[in-house]
């Protein structure tokens, strides 16, 4: 006799109990054990079909290939750029992956990024180790420059972007601010100090209700509330900059 | 039997007044405070993240790090000079022990989650509450766990069996026996477990089949306090 | 890891902030809480925007030093813990816990702000020794005001142990009601020198883009009784005289959050 236990956008604690019986699938951040399917971790179900699965609530991000985050040099080596990416482990952006021009072997490599300069990149591999290679050379990859760096739970990454980009082509539109979201949870503002505090505030909004329904529609609220914070200007269009 | 009634005026299997709450330290990847009457655990949880001294990694998954401190000023006599004591460290390592057998971080090798614990004061039953904030702590930061591990000391004071001793019992001029116990929660079974003092088998067995009973309302703490975070409102 | 250097250098100078408050404005809330530690003889919660530490007072009766027979002593000892921010570790202090503890012990023991006299109990042989610890509990910027401020709640709300008449022994778990001879409340501030602009209360991303920084401590009456002045970029004649006044004018505002939770 199989048994749901759970419902759709319940929150559970890790080993919590969601289902009985063999008719249900232990999906993403579930396990089954014996006749019963349990949770792994503090999030958020969802049910699709007959899979179970949790959304987490926050959690380390882990890195994957073809991901876009935002990275910060903390070493020049020989062949390039050591990166810290908010996670555990060392990235290397190989100095032929961060530029397509020509890099003569005298030339110094601050040229094109020093330490603590922060960067959007590509991850192109995961070891089994998970020591992480990067890109630069693909459009819309770039150094960033100007606006201010804010960091979120990589978890809430979805939600920060919506369906089909949704929530942030609202916040840019509204706010008239360039954002840039990494899938590491670090996020690139660009607009008037005003704006990218209308910005921050957004998404740290975003953060803390993530696990509610009509976000949307709150979000729109609170920046309709709060645009006397702000003078919209047109959105400024840089080249190779916008995701 | 001369204790009859406990020094606090509960009955034999009462718990202290507990209270938790989660993301209470914003630095933190995870974080909590548990009270436990006059006992308060601090948790807070980093990580994963690069675990240094190298040789300690392990290449097939990361590692979880527990580092047990009491304030200066949390001792109920004079002032804890700062600095690890033994007891300190080993309260650290069995903590380790305590959580370990939940935790599952195959897909962070090499890399380590540190749990750092901070009790401004204490009142017995401080690694119980320890390893009660830690679970919380652990949750809140999105570690994979199968399963929630919570805390609480049981024992005898003077033929009593009783649960949740506080440093009054502890001290009581008579027999004693304090039993430290850490449970999962859906299969029962004891991750902590020391004993110091005297005891009968058979107390000993009624004690655990208590911690078992009392686990449960800790365990309604610990749950409450991870779903309060994210209310519907 | 997020430290907007840059940007932080560059609104500083047309005054503006990252989160939009005025330079010399403290993040709110501002909460103080005392008696968050029953097994202190006296203890204080500050919490400043995110800023979380606490402070407790633990008395002793030893032997006064020779040079001072007729004095009772206070040392203030700091801790960074590892729980309070990724950027600590477990393991003796390193020198920003030291100079966080000596700043904010000079700021008490300069002011004179305990009659040591009267912790005396025998002259020569035993007299009450007062220390307090300073614990973070989340560094978010600003540690010294935030520690300055837990250590005198600390202090205020403490009260002396009762010491067994017969034995001379302490009895932690009993308090009378008789608090420290407290002659002065000396407060700290910090005034942070971001790109020619003076900043009050900086996160810890602004601390990170500081060029100088300057902690005046101070009695409620004006005088100076503690200084320290951090950083590479020097300070002119003028700006010192500058920060003086606007930590002096900030620390009124602190003692009023001070006056508004011991009133409870």
């Amino acid at each position: 006799m199989s048994n749901i236990i759970v419902k759709e956008r319940d929150i559970v604690i890790p080993g919590e109990v969601l289902a009985e019986g063999m008719d249900y699938l232990p999906g993403d951040n579930t396990y089954r054990e014996g006749e019963r399917i349990f949770s792994k971790i503090l999030g958020l179900i969802g049910i699709a079909g007959r899979v179970i699965k949790i959304t987490p609530l926050s959690g380390p991000y882990v890195p994957k290939v073809g991901d876009k985050i935002i990275g910060k040099v903390f070493d020049i080596t020989m062949n390039g750029f050591r990166m810290e990416t908010a996670t555990a482990y060392s990235a290397m952006l190989n100095v032929r992956d961060a530029t397509t021009r020509f890099v003569r072997s005298n030339e110094g490599l601050d040229q094109i990024l020093s330490i603590g300069d922060y960067a959007v990149v590509k991850i192109t591999k995961v070891t089994s180790q998970n020591l992480i290679d990067l890109t630069m050379k693909e459009p819309g990859l770039r150094k960033t420059d100007g606006g201010r760096i804010i960091k979120i739970n990589s978890q809430k990454v979805p939600r920060v972007i919506g369906r089909q980009g949704s929530m942030i082509n609202l916040i840019k539109d509204k706010t008239g601010c360039n954002i840039t979201v990494g899938q590491n949870g670090l996020v690139w503002v660009k607009g008037t100090p005003e704006s990218e505090l209308l910005v921050t505030k957004a998404i740290k909004l975003i953060e803390q209700k993530s696990h509610q329904e009509g976000l949307t529609e709150k979000v729109d609220a609170f920046l309709t509330a709060n645009k006397g914070d702000i003078k919209v200007e047109a959105k400024v269009e840089v080249k190779g900059e916008e995701q | 039997m001369a204790y009859k009634e406990r020094t606090d005026g509960r009955k034999f299997d009462g718990l202290r007044p507990m209270e938790a709450k989660v993301g209470v330290i914003p630095n933190a990847d995870g974080s909590a405070i548990f009270k436990a009457g006059k006992t308060t655990a601090y948790a807070a949880v980093y990580g994963p993240r690069e675990l240094y001294p190298r040789f300690l990694q392990n290449p097939k998954k990361g590692i979880i790090r527990c580092h047990y401190g009491m304030m200066p000023f949390s001792g109920s006599g004079e002032r804890i000079r700062p600095g690890s004591s033994r007891r300190a460290q080993e309260i650290s390592m069995v903590m380790n022990n305590a959580l370990n057998p939940v935790i599952d971080l195959s897909a962070f090798p090499n890399a380590v989650v540190d749990i750092f614990i901070g009790l401004p004061q204490t009142d017995a039953g401080t690694r119980c509450a320890a390893i009660t904030a830690a679970s919380m702590a652990l949750a809140d930061a999105g570690i994979p766990m199968k399963d929630m591990i919570s805390s609480v000391s049981v024992g005898q004071v003077d033929g009593l069996v009783v649960a949740d001793l506080d440093y009054n019992e502890e001290a009581y001029d008579a027999i004693v026996s304090d039993v430290p116990v850490a449970m999962t929660h859906n299969s029962q079974e004891i991750t902590l477990l020391q004993m110091d003092g005297e005891i009968s088998k058979d107390d000993l067995v009624k004690s655990l089949k208590l911690a078992k009973d009392v686990l449960e309302k800790v365990y309604e703490v610990q749950k409450n306090a991870l779903k309060a975070k994210y209310s519907q409102d | 890891m997020i430290v907007n250097k840059k940007t932080i250098s560059q609104l500083a100078k047309v005054q503006k902030r990252l989160d939009g408050r005025a330079l010399t404005d403290y993040r709110q809330p501002i909460n103080v809480e005392t008696n968050i530690s029953w097994t202190a003889e006296g203890s204080a919660k500050v919490q400043i925007g995110d800023t979380v530490v606490l402070a407790g007072v633990k008395l002793s009766l030893e032997k006064p030093y020779n040079d001072t027979p007729n004095q009772g002593g206070i040392m203030i000892n700091a801790e960074l813990l590892p729980l309070s921010s990724s950027e600590y570790e477990s393991g003796p202090p390193g020198i920003k816990a030291i100079e966080l503890a000596r700043v904010t012990d000079r700021g008490i023991r300069e002011a004179k702000a305990i009659d040591m006299k009267k912790l005396c109990v025998t002259p020569g042989e035993k007299a009450w020794f007062v220390i307090i610890d300073i614990v973070t509990l989340n560094d978010a910027g600003n540690l010294f005001d935030a520690a300055s401020l837990a250590a005198l709640t600390a202090l205020k709300s403490a009260r002396f142990p009762v010491v067994d008449e017969k034995t001379g022994a302490i009895n932690y778990k009993k308090k009378t009601d008789q608090s420290l001879p407290l002659l002065k409340e000396p407060l700290a501030v910090t005034i942070y020198k971001i790109n020619g602009s003076l900043v009050v209360d900086p996160t810890a991303e602004e601390e990170k883009a500081h060029d100088a920084r300057l902690t005046v401590a101070s009695d409620s009456n004006g005088t100076i009784s503690a200084m320290q002045k951090g950083g590479e970029v020097p300070l002119t004649i003028d700006e010192v005289e500058q920060i003086c006044d606007l930590a002096l004018e900030k620390a009124k505002f602190l003692r009023e959050e001070l006056n508004k939770a011991l009133k409870n």
